[in-house]
């Protein structure tokens, strides 16, 4: 059965990932994205890890990929792209040689990292009729109790993200640069 | 135990037996059916309530009180010609209305439809021989599954819009985007409070907390949480009065202008079947779901009826009462206009749910430290209006600062 869903979400990863690269359309591109982003969700889903299965969905495919979506309507750059012209020279060879690289990278690390990948840590809870949400409650207790510093740096991070984007976006007329 | 599994376990990964793969089958077939039986009804019921709000006799040809209209309509479309406009994106126009609809019905599933919740026994059912509930699934994540579903549904609108190639639906899936991308903040927000005052993202979890109205999420979490969950509930179905999608006074029809036939009658299928899945969900979130009204010990029984089908009429009672207060905005209240739209969303109910979740999470630290909730109530309102206070100071700024640079606005 795991089997069975992993090749099927798999499918849709690579699916999706190939669309992003190839389709001219970038609204169509976006789409795979979002066909990608489901599929990873499913394999989380087969992991049993639900919530993150959920936030992927919530953010990247209900928020992040609407604000490209969003943008692109928005900017009307939604003509199909002549994907021949190359903007840039030697960026397709470069990125293909790239591409290898990393593929060879992460699976030499895997192989030479096998023997050491058995679990570690403390395993999930089981899910039961009576409790179902665990699991949740497991890793909620972690995230504010062991690693609540990181936490809050990381949305303080997002905060300073956010205020910096609208102060760099502002129009700086009223600041009186005699422009 | 192998019928437990399947309410808990979507991958199926224990022993697949027959008698509960056969109950989830049956779950399935009749969620689904119920979906658009209760779609098709509430149709009828809007166009019937609204008529008689506004003095008219409204459908009363097809069936009994015309409550057929909504099939005949329904056939009628199915055939109609099909249009495909010239300049569309062809893939994406065939795809959209299913991505409005699909969300509409995977939402339902995790709504408790039913089940005995009285003494402890927690809504479960014994069917055949195994223990479940009267609710598709329920998920680990739960109401976060819902939230999923709601933020992924704007796909369906925003493609329709995009690909019709013409303006205004367009200018429709550009409205849409952005008003449903905001309510979204607002309603996981007063959310949270009744995930803080529950302390369970089960939906059948959430239900059980729920045994008499002192408990009622609505009184627990202090009312001001439903209140903007009920307000960006609405924002988010598109419905009066915050229907700038397709307001067709000003964009034709919005974002489905260029729809017919079948297709128009999905997204039209879509839009129905979320508001009767939001008024679920907001009576299973705030008013207990299927559980009975009961005041203290005494609880409104039901003569002569399963305790467990007793919770599903209950479930429909509570629901019709949701199901007419949209109604009854829509007859109501005139529209609002795009600007006031994004001001109640970002300056008031993104705020005032924040605050009160803070409120909330403060009086609940301050009964496990042992303070006195009178002082942390005191000290926690203190914080919020200041915080206000900077707030109506920032937005006064940058009020003067855009008045100094021309704008009008």
């Amino acid at each position: 059965m795991e089997l069975f869903v992993f090749v099927i979400a798999a499918a849709m990863v690579l699916a999706g990932a190939l669309g992003v690269v190839t389709r001219s359309n970038p609204v169509h591109a976006a789409m795979s994205l979002v066909l990608t982003l489901f599929g990873i969700a499913v394999m989380f889903v087969a992991h049993d890890a639900h919530f993150l299965a959920a936030v992927q969905v919530i953010v990247y495919a209900g928020a992040i990929v609407v604000l490209f979506l969003f943008v692109i309507m928005l900017l009307g750059v939604d003509r199909a792209e002549d994907l021949s012209v190359e903007p840039i020279t030697n960026q397709r060879p470069l990125a293909a040689i790239i591409g290898v690289g990393i593929s060879a990278i992460v699976i030499a690390a895997i192989v030479s990292s096998r023997a050491g990948l058995g679990a570690s840590g403390q395993g999930v809870n089981e899910t039961t009729l009576e409790s179902p949400d665990a699991n949740i409650r497991q890793l909620a207790r972690v995230i504010f109790s062991d690693n609540v510093f990181a936490f809050e740096i990381t949305s303080v991070l997002l905060l300073v993200a956010v205020i910096g984007t609208v102060v760099m976006a502002r129009k700086t007329k009223s600041v009186g640069t005699g422009k | 135990m192998s019928g437990v599994i399947f309410a808990i376990d979507p991958m199926l990964e224990g022993n697949v037996l027959w008698t509960p793969l056969l109950i989830v089958l049956v779950k399935v077939l009749l969620v689904f059916v119920v979906g658009l039986v209760a779609t098709m009804l509430m149709v009828w019921f809007e166009r019937k309530v609204i008529a008689g709000m506004q003095n008219r006799v409204g459908p009363n040809k097809a069936g009994p009180w015309g409550i057929l209209q909504t099939l005949a309509d329904g056939i009628k479309l199915f055939f109609k010609e099909d249009l495909i406009p010239e300049r569309s994106d062809r893939f994406m126009f065939r795809l959209a209305p299913y991505l409005a609809l699909v969300p509409a019905f995977l939402a339902f599933a995790i709504i408790p439809l039913g089940g005995d919740f009285r003494d402890g026994k927690g809504g479960l059912v014994t069917l055949f021989g195994h223990q479940t509930r009267l609710q598709l699934a329920d998920p680990p994540v739960g109401v976060l599954f819902a939230l999923a579903i709601s933020s992924i549904a704007v796909y369906g609108i925003m493609l329709a819009g995009w690909s019709s190639g013409s303006k205004y639906p367009l200018l429709g899936a550009v409205r849409a985007s952005a008003q449903m991308v905001s309510y979204e903040a607002a309603l996981g927000l007063s959310l949270g409070a009744v995930l803080l005052v529950s302390g369970t993202l089960s939906t059948a979890g959430i239900v059980n907390m729920q045994s008499s109205i002192g408990n009622w999420n609505i009184v627990a979490t202090g009312f001001v949480p439903f209140v903007i969950f009920l307000i960006a509930a609405t924002a988010e179905l598109n419905r009066p009065p915050f229907d700038l999608v397709e307001a067709e006074q000003e964009l034709v029809g919005g974002f489905n202008t260029e729809y017919s036939s079948i297709r128009f009658a999905l997204f039209f299928l879509a839009e129905f079947m979320n508001t009767v899945t939001m008024s679920a969900l907001i009576v299973t979130l705030f008013f207990g779901g299927p559980q009975p009204i009961s005041i203290g010990n005494t609880t409104l029984d039901i003569p002569f009826i399963p305790n467990a089908i007793e919770g599903t009429i209950w479930l429909l009672l509570k629901v019709l009462v949701f199901l007419y207060i949209y109604v009854w905005f829509r007859a109501t209240l005139p529209r609002f206009r795009y600007d006031q739209l994004m001001d109640l969303g970002w300056k008031i109910l993104i705020p005032g749910s924040l605050g009160w979740f803070m409120l909330l999470a403060a009086q609940r630290v301050g009964r496990d430290a042992g303070w006195d909730q009178i002082v942390v109530t005191f000290v926690t309102a203190l914080v919020l209006i200041g915080g206000y206070g900077l707030l109506l100071a920032a937005q006064h700024v940058s009020r003067v600062n855009r008045e100094k640079d021309g704008a009008s606005f």
